[in-house]
Parts: structure tokens; sequence; C-alpha cells
């Protein structure tokens, strides 16, 4: 068998999860700590304001990679519920609902940081902007499949419950965006962007870039923490639980 | 008509009773015995695909159902707890919305059939405001129009008076006599004297 | 037709129970009217204040009373086992669901597009928007049918549903509310309403395709564990 195959396959096999969990999160974690004080201090003291927007600008430091993973975490968590529901996987189950409340937590912070720099930038918390729209429908989307999950009383029925309904948003989402966008034209026209067409000076990118590296790594982190107690807790009368709670005491 | 070796269903992935060989030819009666909660019910559902089940092999008239479900599921005919009676529709309507949606024939008259199952007179009410043990009857009628090899019944005897379980017997053996065969779940003595196999499921170590 | 024989016994009966309670067919179309009702006095009854906003008001409101009846599609067929009958059963459980949506449908949806004219006459909708209102609701509620098919399937064996249901169907009705009262929009500003009831009829057929085998498979799920 291929390497990279075996690997997968013994990835999916909740003790080796485990232990592999164990081991990377925390070097997941200290970088993911590490590059947020490196960029938020790049971002918020070191690059320049912009000469239009002045300091309120800098809040997209954080507006944009939280956007970004927003719409990432919502693909790898369509993903794994697709995974879960064609070869019942129950590694892929677990993953798929510990993805749920981590978009949901990056897509409240784009739309609270986008409502922040909306205030200075447009005189209103709210404005009906087309991407600042389809975040919010995003939020309501991962509050289905979480709402969905947690209805049912057995985990696993849950899960292949809440996939569905995820895959269903995954067909739905480019068509949510662009209806959304398709009614922003026809009754507003344009309106401003957070990120303009205009080239973005690099010491302005450097900071967003890593940024996003580290919004990334927070997420694996995350999604390593969480799946790991839920499958300690699924498993909790088998022998390996047992014996990697011993080991851990 | 029906052959299994080492089956038994999962439940969170553990067998929920020690493995069970089935031998079920044509013409022939299977009891399930064993007590509440042995999987008497879930092994019913697990054969139609509605619980998992795993099994060294199991063949429904040469087939292989673990590969090819479908064989079985259009070949037999299931009577579960709930009797999938809607109440707002009469017995004829009922019946003959529940052939169609297996696309079967009615076997006999609908007004014989009713006559036979002793309720005669009632094609035309609602079933809402029949008894418990009318509903089962009209519940049952759906295995006397039925030409369906193998039927799954689960409790076929609850809700029924001393005449009612003697028409089930009967259905049973005119079935039985036809080549038939039928499997029954039973947590006590059986009040019927068809010969018949009895496997029970005991609890899996 | 014997290949189509189950799934017309399906939508035969769906109908039938239907119209074996009548009165309760009135009561999505009694919700509409309250809700228009409260929209009215909410907006000061002037037609000048109506008018403009009549169509968006008609087009929410048709939503939610459609969606009122979805709690209700397979809750019933779960109780009494029909539901579990279906899935033992040889019959294409996509098939039903395709049933079970036309059904719906004609049910509630074209019902509710039928009393638009009495919802658009209580808010003085200009009389020129109508036909292209009936178009756009016929086409938006059979798109709304196929969301409410997936996300009652999803819950029907839940013990209860309600405010789930609406978290999971509200954010997947948008885009046919936008293209819906884009369209009765484009009439008002004096357009072409082609391009938003194009949009609205290409986001029915995708509907049309993915719900009955989303609904199928979300049915499936639970049946190993019954109530």
């Amino acid at each position: 068998m291929n390497p990279v195959w075996r690997w997968f396959h013994q990835l999916g096999s909740p003790p080796y999860f485990y232990r592999f969990a164990t081991r990377w999160m925390p070097w997941f974690g200290i970088s993911a700590l590490l590059l947020t004080v490196i960029g938020m201090y790049l971002g918020f003291v070191e690059a320049p304001a912009d000469y239009l927007q002045g300091d309120s600008f800098r809040i997209m430091y954080i507006h944009v990679p939280a956007a970004w993973m927003s719409m990432f975490i919502y693909g790898v968590m369509a993903l794994n519920g697709a995974i879960a529901l064609i070869w019942r996987i129950k590694l892929s189950e677990l993953l798929f609902l510990s993805c749920a409340p981590i978009g949901a937590m990056f897509t409240a912070i784009t739309l609270i940081t986008g409502m922040f720099w909306g205030k200075p930038t447009w005189g209103a918390y709210w404005v009906w902007d087309a991407r600042l729209t389809s975040e919010l429908v995003l939020l309501f989307l991962y509050f289905g499949v979480i709402g969905l999950a947690s209805a049912y009383d057995d985990l696993r029925q849950g899960a292949r419950a809440a996939a569905v309904l995820a895959l269903v948003g995954v067909v739905n989402v480019p068509i949510i965006h662009f209806s959304v966008k398709w009614w922003n034209t026809l009754h507003q026209g344009e309106t401003v962007r957070i990120m303009g067409k205009s080239s973005i000076d690099s010491s302005m990118l450097w900071p967003l870039l890593i940024m996003a590296l580290a919004t990334k790594l927070y997420f694996v982190f995350a999604l390593l923490l969480r799946t790991r107690s839920a499958l300690a807790e699924q498993e909790r009368g088998k022998q390996w639980v047992r014996e990697a709670m011993v080991e851990a005491a | 008509m029906l052959q299994a070796e080492s089956l038994t269903c999962l439940r969170d992935e553990e067998a929920l009773f020690a493995p069970i060989d089935i031998d079920l030819p044509p013409g022939h009666l299977l009891v399930l015995e064993g007590r509440n909660g042995a999987g008497k019910t879930t092994l019913l559902r697990a054969l139609l695909g509605l619980h998992p089940l795993t099994a060294k092999s199991l063949h429904f008239r040469g087939t292989d159902v673990l590969r090819e479900r479908h064989a079985l599921c259009s070949g037999a005919l299931w009577l579960g707890h709930l009797l999938a009676l809607k109440g707002d529709l009469t017995v004829r309507e009922n019946l003959r919305y529940n052939l169609a949606i297996g696309d079967e024939d009615a076997a006999e008259d609908v007004d014989e059939l009713c006559a036979n199952l002793g309720i005669a007179g009632y094609e035309d009410t609602p079933t809402r405001s029949l008894s418990a043990g009318q509903r089962k009857r009209a519940a049952l009628a759906r295995l006397a129009a039925s030409r369906r090899p193998l039927w799954l019944l689960d409790e076929p005897f609850a809700n029924l008076d001393g005449p009612g379980m003697a028409v089930v017997e009967r259905l049973l053996a005119t079935h039985l006599a036809r080549g038939g065969s039928a499997m029954l779940t039973s947590h006590g003595v059986l009040p019927i004297t068809l010969p018949a196999t009895t496997v029970r499921l005991e609890h899996a170590r | 037709m014997t290949a189509l024989r189950p799934y017309q016994a399906l939508l035969a009966r769906d109908l039938r129970l239907a119209f074996r309670r009548r009165a309760d067919l009135l009561l999505p179309l009694g919700f509409a009217v309250l809700v228009v009702l409260l929209f009215g006095i909410a907006l000061g009854g002037t037609p000048e204040r109506l008018a403009p906003v009549s169509a968006p008001v008609i087009w929410v409101t048709v939503l939610l009373a459609g969606f009122l009846s979805l709690d209700g599609l397979f809750r019933p067929d779960v109780d009494d086992g029909t539901l579990d009958q279906w899935l033992a059963g040889p019959t294409s459980i996509v098939g039903l669901m395709y049933a079970k949506a036309l059904a719906h449908w004609l049910l509630y949806g074209v019902g509710l597009t039928l009393s638009t004219p009495l919802l658009a006459m209580l808010l003085n909708l200009p009389v020129d928007l109508l036909p292209v209102m009936l178009a756009a609701l016929a086409i938006g509620t059979l798109g709304a049918t196929q969301i409410g098919i997936i996300a009652a399937a999803l819950t029907a064996r839940l013990r209860r549903s309600g405010i789930l249901l609406a978290l999971i169907v509200m954010p997947l009705y948008l885009p046919l509310l936008i293209f819906g009262s884009g369209a009765v929009d484009a009439v008002r500003l004096g357009e072409s309403p082609k391009g938003a009831l194009l949009l609205l009829a290409a986001q029915t057929v995708l509907l049309l395709t993915l719900a009955p085998p989303a609904a199928a498979a979300a049915l499936r799920i639970g049946s190993d564990n019954p109530p």
C-alpha cells in the first residue's frame, strides 16, 4: 500500500489519532499563538495607517483572515461530512462535528469586526453589503448544523443528519452568495470594499499573511483538541482510552 | 428460503446477541424466542436493512442478501409493532394503498378478505374508529392479500382475542401450505399448534 | 404505467388524507391573512405606504405560511410505522420523496399562490404586478417545498423540531426570496422580469434534482434506533 494511504488509514483508527493529536496539538497551538502575536504587532503597531481610512483599517488584519477561515472551515466540515456519510468513518463524524463551532466562531468574529469597521467607514454598524450578508447567512448555516447535530440523542445519528445538511449547504452557499450579490447591485450598486482594488503596500500585506497562517494553525489546534476529547468520551469504555488516561495521570 | 450463518445484529458495533444460524426452507415456520430486549424485533428490522447486522453468509432464495438487499425487501412482508395504518383512511383504502406502495395486487377480493378476518362490515370504516384488536386484524388483511413468499411477523398475536389468534394461525397455515415461509417473534408460549423450528436469542458474551 | 403505481398511490393518499381534514387546509391561508393584517396595521394602512412594500410582504408571508406545514410532513408517517415500511419495502425512497413533494406543493404551494390575489388586495398591490407575482410564487413555492422536505426529513424522528426547522429552512429560502421578489421589483421599475424569473426557475430545478435524494438519505438516518 502507498505510504500516504497507509498513514490515512492509521489516522482513522481512534487510538492512533488520539496519540497523534496529543503529540502535535501543542506545536500547532504554540505556533498559532506566536504568529498571532507577531502578526498583531506588525499590523497594529508597525504597519502605517491607511491614507484614506486611517487606523480603523487595521481591523482588517483580523477581519479578513477570519472571513477566509469561515469559508475554508465550512469546506473542511462538509468534506468530513461527506466522508462520514459515504464510508461511515467514526473519526470523520467527530472531525465534522468539531469543525462546526470553530467555523461559527470565525464567522461571528468576521461579522463583529466588520461591524466595528463599518461604523467609522459607512457611519452605521450594519449595512447590507453582499459579503457581510452572506457571512450572516453562513453563520445561520453553521447554527443549523450545530442545532441539528445536538437535537439527536445519538451522537452518530446527529452527526450524519447534520452532514446531510452541511452538504446541502455546500451546494447552496455559492447560490446564496450569488443571489445576495445580485440583490445588492439591484438595490444599492457597488459598495465600498474593505480591500480596495488599489495595490497594497508590502508592509501592510505581510501582517495579513502572517495572520492568515496563524488562523489556519489555530484551526488545526482547535480541531485536534475538540476531536481528541470527543473521541475519548465516545470510546470511554474501551481499553485504549483507559490506558491513555492512566498514561496522562 | 432463508439461510444464515453466524448472524447477529450490531449496536454500537457490538453484537446484540450470540450469533445464530438460520435455515428456513419453503413451507416452514421459524419462531424467534428470547427475553425482552434480546433483539428479536431488531433482528427482523435488520433483515430488512433498518438496522446494521453482520453474518458469515445470508441468502434469500439463492441471492446473497449481504450484497443485494433488494431481493429480500421485495420478497418479504413485514408486520411490525406499529401497524402503518392511517386513522383517517378506511380499512379498504389502507389496504389498497399498502398494496400499491409495494406494487402488489390483492390476491383476493377485499370484502372476502375482511370477512375471513372477522371484520366484515368494517371495510369502509376509518381505522381510527376501530378497536385495537380490529385494527390489528385490518393490518393482517395485508398478509392475507399478499403473495410475498416470506413473512416476518413481530408479535403477530399481540392485542388479539382467541378467535383473532385462530385467524392468524389459519393465515399462517394457508401461507405455509402454498410453499411460503414465515418467521415470527414471541416471548411466551405460542397459542398455535403449527409445527415450528425455534431459535433462541441469547445474550452475547 | 405500473412503474409509477407506488408513487401515484402515495400522492393519492396524501391528497386524500388532506381532504379528509379540509379545515386544516385553510389554516395556512388564515395564518397568511393574519400576518398581512399585522403588517397592514403596523404600516398605518395607507395605500401610499403599503403599495411599495406589498410584494416583499406577500413573499415573506407565503414562505412563512408554507413553512408551518413542514412539521407535519413526515411526523405522522414516522409515528405510525409507515416510514419504516417504506424503508423496508422494494420501492425507491427517492421516488416516494418526489410524490411527497408534489403532494405538498399541490396542497400548500398552489393553494397559497391562488390565495395571493386576496393578500394583494389587502395590501394594495398594484394590479399590473399581480401576474408576475403569481408566476414567481408558483415557481418559488415549488422550490421552497423541496427545501422543506429536506428539513422535514432531517427532523422527522426528533421529538420536537419547531425552531430548529426554521433555523434550517430560512437561510436556504434566501435565494428564492431574492429572485422572487426581484422579479416583481423589475416589473415595478418598468423592466423585464425575465432574468429574475429564469434565475428563480434555475434554482427551483436545481432543488428538484437535489432535494429528493437528500431527503431520502436523511430519512434512513435513525432507522436503527426506533422510538
